[in-house]
């Protein structure tokens, strides 16, 4: 390993070494590479079981067969067909890891990774930990989702390094992908549909195939805890069917423990910016193919930066939930059969998957350009469109910025060279990177617009408009992967600003309506509520922006920058969030279809963007219409229910209303619940 | 193989060994009875099939034949000789005399323990580290008065103040004596009790009944909170067999006779109750009866509560048994039941009417290797669903395996030796069995001769569709054989840094193999956390099969070179194993008893109401406490 690389900022960090893996690859044959001897040291514990077996064992197992005469019964169909059914959806679902197939796609992928970025820099004391582990316990891998090159990204360095090659399970779209879908299968992919609903049998099949391979600890579990993709480059709240198969050995007593290993992937730059930002934008994705995956082979002429795999400290299962699940209670019911998981349980899994996202987000490298991105959206869109922002202020905000982040304890990935590359060449490299985004012409930046290749009409101003809005939803995408790291402070920063007062009392009550309001946008841990504030007082502290005393909450006269940034990195949420619950309360109907809603909604935003009525182009996120639609089911004032094709939500104006009047500082704060958790 | 050969003499040697083993207990008693004084004892029933002068295991004054600080007779021990070679000294067990070369190889590789640090036990009992008794003057006078031989020396007191329990014997180990009786009584019938229990009440003495003193549960421990004179009521001197019943098949028996003498006097009418729990040289019928014993021949013979035919407890509300000796009743809750398991909390046990069986005819032992664990376990899980389980069916583990071969004693010809190597080979090399895995099943047969060999065909079949390889008798002879020795073995061990203990639960059959491997990885993290220096011994056998699940044995032991406070560790390794065991279904205990030391888990078992159940029957039968050992609630 030659080119090892340290991170030039010590926050957080006790000096951990990066070592880009593609910098042997530069050096020496990919083939040779592809085709090294593999000998992993597996999980001790496993017993060498065929995938054949593996599915064997799953259609045998005795749930199976529980619920497949249950199924019957319900049906009246017989039990035979049900099981052939379930070997469908098993034959559907499987991975078929091959050797051969890994060598291929390792080849292949050399190839490309190459090609794409200047390095991929992976934590090796991670990487060893890791190794470690697998060899005591069924071990989960738990990466966050930016990008399908995180599909394979895990794979690729574990068959480098000699590590058990992971199952990873994937939605079902690209097992509909010609070859693509194969080799992924090969390489360990299985398959999951999407909307699962309450098809019992698919549940029990899935459920059951994931919990042989924890059980058996055959290979290590990889999935995406947030479910999705990020389509905004945020976390996202993560799913818990999942995160509860793959417990739920460990709750039953079937493993001694299981080893969850959060891997934290950050990109400089995503492949599927462009597309992402359409996809926000309404315009739908296209569908998975492999045409579609060609076409998008340009994508493979640009540079994409270099990409960070932080290989998170091992975390037991066991470890985690001491104290929170009692695992006696499986004790009268056959641990085979189906059981409704009980409210501890379903709390406890809760808790851990968004503890592990946010250990994730811990995890993450955040390079200059995320908070380039804060600053260039809190500029009025016009200046960034029409007379472009001195790239000097820019880059002196950002130098400003880098000190914050650094001291509410952020990993940067700011390049400091032998001291003798200005922080200024790392800015202007990182400008010239995203190219696609901005560009710089005499000493101004400006955000970059589509052209249209053939501009033989003139555009209408919504076509510019959602021109303008793909740039700053891009924008908003890279700024987005610097929130987590704020988003505490700045609630504090945002109740001090609209309640106006010093209790320290008052501003927990308003910090955790805000919480509560913006759990869907942000990932907060479930019961963590006064820790949070308790953080956001101790950093808004540190930086020198609040004096807080046993009472009280006091701004300090230097700490205004900080605060009139962070309340203005929230501004487009809470607008967003107030254009939707204006438009839910002003409506005359109760009750709204899905779809029509998102589309009145956004046809709202735009009215009202082109009125100069409302300055942030984020308000038409769809991924943030969906947000506030889950928020308010959470909050209990919207109710979901499932009306012949689609879901309708029913509202309750008066409830919304309330919120709203908070949120606009029309209530007092003391108005408020004080109790931390106590929902509104 | 082993099995094929041994010819038709082979399997009556064996059989008669057995035998020997038994009576083998029995050396040296003659000159512990020349001290009891016989107090004849008015009893009904007055004709008794053998009289006390026959001879009995444990005399009055225990301290003539048994050691005050580890576990069993005085002249019976592990050590390592001169030479460095372990070495079991005395003259009653099989393997005593005898040379064990392997032992010391296997006691420093597993425990990483030294010949060279030694942490020897104090000497003798300083009777100045005893407490002087609190006496309560008026009922010693009433006592005397009676005739019942009583004590309050120091040293009766300090050998009735305990059980077996590690930290029990650590602190005397170390010359630290407790709370103790004030003072010892030795009632010789059962109108002796109901004399000793009204006095007590009239004036409020605390009694704590005391049987063989084999309790693992903290159960004769006094409570140290307890103010009032504490009087231990020795049932060792009622050990009469009353009357024999070959009708009915029943025996009359007086409750503190032990174990051994219950199935020797029993034998030698041709009769035995096939109750043989592990500590059956010393341990009482009313201890049995008290802590709802069990017994290794269970799948023949039953467990107490199916062997006990009629019961007579004295409590301080009187005297509580059946009317008649109906084989079953239907007349509410058994109120056998309420004694069973009482561990003294309700009274003492003073008579026990139980069931007896002729002799077998046949006895043969034999043993079962397995590729691994997981198929043995798989095996018995067979054995007991096609309900074909041998008189005893016990599965080790590969440590357990390891540590019955090291305790192989030396080979007497060049040939044995030349065979051991053979068999070896065959199980390692031919069959491929990996050393570090394989596990060993040890059976006991028992019953008609022809009966005999076609049960054990037929559980040879099972076992070998699941890959299981006949091994032969001596294996399995071998692993019962330890079960009396391994007790031993702790005394060993503590002379070198090395603690240990057992315990026990009862497990659904689907959880049998989840328990076991989480209870010993859980005993390996724990050690590991609480600064253990040593990777510990963590092993198990599955000793009983049922119908729905199977009995669960863990051995626990650890080198504490380098910690301050081991006993303290110990406890809190043991009581994490416990957390485990519940958290994985098993039960708080199949056979030893809550006592103090589970008394914390027995809430959650029972339920509250279940609780408050017991407690109720607490209060009425015994509303001002005298019998105040505090065990179970």
């Amino acid at each position: 390993m030659s080119n090892t690389y340290r991170e030039s900022c010590g926050a957080g960090l006790e000096n951990e070494e990066f070592v880009d893996i593609l910098e042997e690859r530069r050096h020496s044959s990919d083939l040779g590479h592809a085709l090294r001897t593999f000998s992993p040291h597996p999980y001790k514990g496993a017993e060498s079981c065929s995938n054949a077996d593996l599915n064997k064992a799953v259609l045998e197992s005795q749930y199976l067969r529980y619920i497949a005469k249950e199924i019957a019964a319900e049906t009246g169909s017989s039990v035979e067909e049900v099981r052939e059914e379930a070997c469908g959806i098993l034959e559907e679902m499987s991975q078929n890891l091959q050797l051969k197939c890994i060598r291929l796609m390792g080849f292949t992928l050399s190839k490309v990774l190459k090609r794409l970025y200047s390095g991929i820099f992976v934590n090796m004391e991670g990487l060893n930990m890791l190794q470690q582990s697998i060899q005591e316990h069924p071990v989960i891998l738990m990466p966050n989702h930016r990008s399908y090159m995180d599909f394979l990204i895990i794979s690729y360095i574990m068959f480098t390094y000699d590590i058990p090659m992971p199952f990873i399970a994937a939605g079902i779209p690209l097992a509909g992908m010609k070859l693509v879908g194969q080799v992924l299968r090969r390489s360990g992919a299985f398959f999951i549909r999407r909307a699962i609903g309450s098809d019992k049998l698919y549940w029990a099949v899935l459920s059951e195939y994931v919990r042989t391979i924890v059980k058996t600890g055959i290979a290590p579990l990889e999935f995406f805890v947030e479910g999705l993709r990020s389509r905004t480059l945020k976390s996202v709240m993560p799913k818990l069917g999942m995160m509860h198969m793959v417990m739920e050995p460990f709750f039953k007593g079937e493993v001694y423990d299981i080893t969850l290993i959060p891997i934290s992937i950050s990109y400089d730059r995503v492949l599927e910016e462009s597309l992402l930002a359409h996809e926000l934008l309404g315009i739908p994705k296209p569908k998975e193919s492999t045409t579609a995956l060609l076409k998008a082979s340009k994508v493979l002429q640009e540079d994409y930066g270099s990409m960070h795999v932080n290989f998170g400290r091992p975390m037991s299962v066991r470890h985690l939930c001491e104290g929170k699940i009692n695992r006696c209670q499986y004790n009268l019911v056959p641990r085979d059969l189906p059981q409704k998981p009980s409210v501890e349980v379903q709390a406890c899994v809760s808790w851990l998957a968004n503890l592990m996202v946010r250990v994730q987000e811990e995890g993450s490298v955040m390079g200059p350009w995320a908070l380039m991105a804060c600053l260039l959206l809190q500029a009025p869109t016009i200046v960034l469109t029409e007379e472009g922002l001195p790239w000097q202020e820019l880059t002196d905000k950002t130098l400003w910025l880098r000190k914050l982040a650094l001291d509410f304890g952020a990993r940067l990935n700011w390049p400091s060279g032998q001291g003798q590359a200005p922080d200024t060449d790392v800015m202007s490299s990182t400008v010239a990177l995203h190219g696609s985004v901005v560009n710089r012409k005499s000493g101004r930046v400006f955000l970059v617009q589509e052209e249209e290749p053939a501009r033989n009409r003139p555009i209408s101003p919504e076509e510019e408009m959602i021109s303008t809005a793909a740039a700053v939803l891009m924008l908003a995408s890279y700024r987005n992967m610097s929130l987590y790291i704020f988003v505490r402070p700045a609630l504090l920063a945002t109740a001090l600003h609209i309640t106006k007062t010093t209790q320290k009392d008052e501003l927990l009550a308003f910090f955790c309506f805000l919480r509560d309001v913006f759990s869907n946008e942000f990932i907060f841990i479930p019961g963590n509520s006064s820790q949070d504030f308790e953080e956001a007082c101790f950093l808004l502290k540190k930086c020198g922006a609040i004096h807080v005393s046993e009472q009280e909450v006091t701004v300090s006269d230097a700490g205004l920058e900080v605060l009139s940034f962070l309340q203005a990195l929230l501004q487009p949420f809470i607008d967003t969030y107030q254009v939707i619950f204006r438009y839910l309360c002003e409506n005359e109907v109760h009750v709204h279809a899905e779809k029509q809603f998102l589309t009145a909604v956004r046809n709202l935003a735009t009215e009202l963007i082109l009125s100069g009525e409302l300055h942030t182009y984020e308000a038409l996120s769809s991924d943030t219409h969906k947000n506030v639609l889950s928020a308010l089911q959470r909050l209990d004032t919207v109710t979901k229910s499932r009306a012949s094709e689609q879901n309708e939500y029913t509202v309750n104006k008066a409830a919304v209303r309330r919120i709203d009047d908070i949120l606009s500082g029309k209530i007092p704060p003391q108005m408020l619940h004080t109790t931390p958790e106590a929902k509104l | 193989m082993a099995s094929n050969s041994s010819g038709g003499s082979d399997r009556q040697r064996v059989a008669q060994q057995r035998l020997r083993i038994i009576t083998g207990h029995l050396q040296g008693r003659e000159e512990g009875d020349s001290t009891i004084i016989a107090a004849e004892c008015k009893a009904e029933g007055s004709q008794t099939y053998v009289s006390r002068e026959e001879g009995k295991t444990v005399p009055r004054r225990r301290q003539e034949i048994m050691k005050w600080n580890g576990w069993g007779y005085s002249d019976t021990k592990f050590l390592f000789n001169k030479k460095g070679q372990a070495e079991f000294t005395g003259k009653r067990y099989r393997l005593s005399g005898m040379i064990i070369p392997a032992l010391k190889e296997w006691f420093e590789g597993t425990f990483g323990a030294s010949m060279q640090h030694k942490s020897p036990a104090a000497p003798v009992l300083n009777s100045g580290a005893v407490q002087p008794p609190t006496l309560n003057e008026a009922f010693l006078e009433e006592l005397k008065s009676t005739g019942i031989p009583f004590s309050h020396d120091a040293e009766d007191r300090v050998y009735r103040a305990h059980g077996h329990c590690l930290h029990e014997i650590f602190a005397l180990r170390e010359g630290k004596v407790g709370r103790v009786p004030d003072m010892v009584v030795w009632p010789n019938c059962h109108d002796d009790v109901v004399k000793i229990v009204e006095l007590a009440c009239k004036h409020d003495v605390c009694l704590i009944p005391y049987g063989g003193g084999t309790s693992v549960s903290s159960g004769l421990e006094c409570p140290t909170e307890e103010t009032r004179c504490i009087v231990s009521v020795d049932t060792s001197q009622m050990n009469r067999i009353l009357w024999i019943d070959e009708k009915n098949l029943t025996a009359h028996v007086e409750a503190g006779i032990v174990g051994q003498d219950l199935e020797r006097l029993l034998n030698e009418s041709g009769y035995c109750t096939g109750h043989e729990p592990d500590s059956m040289e010393f341990s009482s019928l009313g201890g049995w009866v008290a802590t709802r014993a069990s017994g290794m021949k269970k799948n023949i013979y039953g467990n107490i509560e199916d062997l006990v035919v009629h019961v007579k407890m004295v409590t301080p509300q009187g005297v509580i048994e059946k009317s008649c000796r109906g084989p079953r009743m239907s007349t509410g809750p058994d109120i056998h039941h309420f004694i069973m398991g009482s561990e003294g909390t309700l009274g003492v046990v003073t008579e026990v009417t139980m069931k007896i069986r002729p002799m077998p005819e046949y006895q043969k032992y034999g043993s079962v290797v397995f590729p691994n664990f997981e198929q043995g376990v798989a095996c018995l899980r067979e054995v007991a669903k096609q309900r074909c389980a041998p008189a005893s069916i016990r599965l080790m583990d590969n440590e357990q395996f390891k540590f019955g071969h090291a305790l192989k004693p030396q080979v007497s010809s060049m040939f044995t030796s030349f065979l051991d190597g053979l068999k070896k080979f065959y199980v390692t090399k031919f069959k491929g069995f990996d050393p570090d895995r394989l596990c060993v099943a040890t059976l006991l047969f028992e019953g008609g001769r022809e009966k005999v060999l076609q049960h054990e065909k037929q559980v040879y079949d099972i076992a070998a569709k699941f890959g299981g390889l006949a091994a032969g008798e001596d294996n399995g002879q071998r692993g019962y054989m330890l079960t009396f020795v391994i007790a031993y073995l702790r005394d060993l061990g503590m002379e070198y840094y090395v603690i240990g203990e057992s315990f026990e639960t009862s497990v659904p059959w689907d959880r049998v193999l989840d328990i076991c491997r989480n209870v010993k990885a859980r005993i390996i993290g724990e050690c590991k956390n609480k600064g253990v220096q040593f990777q510990p011994l963590s092993t198990c056998r599955v000793t009983q099969t049922y119908d729905t699940g199977a009995c669960v044995y863990f051995y626990f032991a650890f080198n504490y070179r380098g910690l301050s406070d081991p006993v303290h560790v110990y406890e809190q390794v043991e009581r994490a194993a416990r957390e485990e065991i519940l958290a994985n279904g098993g039960s708080l205990s199949h056979h030893h008893g809550v006592g103090k030391l589970r008394k914390e888990w027995m809430r959650e078992t029972v339920s509250n109401v279940g609780m408050g159940m017991l407690q109720s029957v607490k209060d009425y039968v015994d509303p001002k406490n005298i019998f105040g050992n505090r065990n179970l609630l």
